[in-house]
């Protein structure tokens, strides 16, 4: 179990970006300790992608389970997470000091290029996202909705949701 | 310190944790929402600034995020509280998953939901986007910092986005004190 741990706090510890950018690393390490199969792996992604929450949480949880339980997915969940927290209370502290110091100007440079990160993130996803007419006129409709009335974003989440169980279920 | 406050740190990563959908960005669109416009912790600038940090550093962006505003609002019970809240979520769906659910793939009802939302959290996170571009970019130096930062992530895929934040905040620095200078000499 011990093992479980120290591969999640490495998985944790050394993927940046999140999401996508843990896959390749966590794919290795679980093929390596023989795990599961490279088909159960990906099985695992699949289903991470389509339920909530971060990708590297979520295998940790999955193959936690498969190995020792209820247990071994909390062990391999609190694995996964421990690097960020020690190393977000260490950069909370290093934001702080930045804000206050003569340098903080930096941050108004940096706040624009995250936008910016999202924006080219939109853009990269479009492709994927979008398939047919139905899925453009989703965006559309989704889009409409957040800019123009108080509905929160989870409603339209769960309601474009239930419109893809209608429309692909029952009318396409 | 008050439990009200935990509670709405735990709460509100819970729900960010429940409705991030396809990973990584589909946070922002319920995180905007609770933690900029309802609840007031941070304003656009500081959002933005949270999410530099927490994409530049190791781990899921989404726990990193919840521990890094928990620790803003109240110290280490906010880290654990928020940290919590973000991965419980996932950890209960996922376990069900497990135990009950292992063909869920198979399941079409649950891909035609996926199907349907997909397109939806794109453009909620587009946005995000929008909302952040239209409240943080106020000149032309800012319109000209936004572009070419989407132009090197765009074309220069292979340039890490840490190095594009980095180089974005020591360009400000020396264009703030060059501004200055001019300032003084004028």
């Amino acid at each position: 179990m011990w093992t479980l741990f120290f591969t999640f706090f490495k998985i944790g510890l050394f993927t940046f970006g999140g999401g996508y950018a843990m896959i390749p690393l966590m794919q290795e390490e679980i093929i390596a300790h023989n795990w599961l199969t490279l088909a159960e792996f990906l099985n695992i992604v699949a289903i991470a992608e389509m339920t909530p929450g971060p990708i590297a949480v979520n295998s940790a949880t999955f193959i936690g389970y498969q190995l020792y339980g209820v247990g071994g997915a909390a062990l391999a969940t609190f694995g996964v997470v421990a690097p960020s927290l020690i190393i977000m209370v260490i950069f909370s502290h290093l934001l702080a000091k930045l804000r206050a110091s003569k340098y903080s100007v930096a941050l108004r440079g940096v706040a624009i290029t995250v936008t910016a990160l999202i924006a080219a993130a939109v853009l990269g996803l479009v492709k994927p996202a979008f398939t047919n007419y139905a899925d453009v006129a989703i965006a559309l409709a989704a889009f409409v909705l957040v800019a123009k009335t108080k509905i929160s974003p989870i409603l339209i989440i769960l309601g474009s949701g239930l419109l893809g169980i209608v429309l692909y279920g029952y009318i396409l | 310190m008050s439990m009200q406050l935990i509670w709405q740190i735990f709460s509100s990563f819970f729900k960010i944790g429940a409705f991030t959908i396809g990973g990584g960005y589909a946070m922002l669109p319920v995180m905007q929402r609770d933690i900029v416009d309802r609840l007031g912790w941070l304003d656009e600038q500081e959002f933005m600034e949270t999410i530099a940090v927490t994409q530049s550093a190791p781990g899921p962006i989404a726990v990193n995020t919840a521990i890094l505003i928990g620790k803003q609002m109240a110290g280490l019970p906010g880290v654990i509280a928020g940290c919590l809240g973000a991965v419980l979520p996932s950890f209960l769906i996922i376990l069900a998953i497990a135990i009950f659910f292992r063909n869920i793939l198979n399941w079409q009802p649950a891909l035609n939901f996926f199907a349907g939302v997909r397109p939806a959290v794109v453009a909620l996170i587009a946005h995000v986007a929008w909302k952040m571009a239209r409240k943080l970019i106020g000149n032309t130096a800012s319109l000209l910092l936004f572009l070419t930062s989407l132009a090197l992530i765009i074309f220069v895929p292979k340039l890490h986005p840490i190095f594009i934040i980095l180089g974005s905040g020591i360009a400000t620095v020396i264009w703030a004190s060059s501004q200055k200078q001019q300032g003084k000499e004028a």
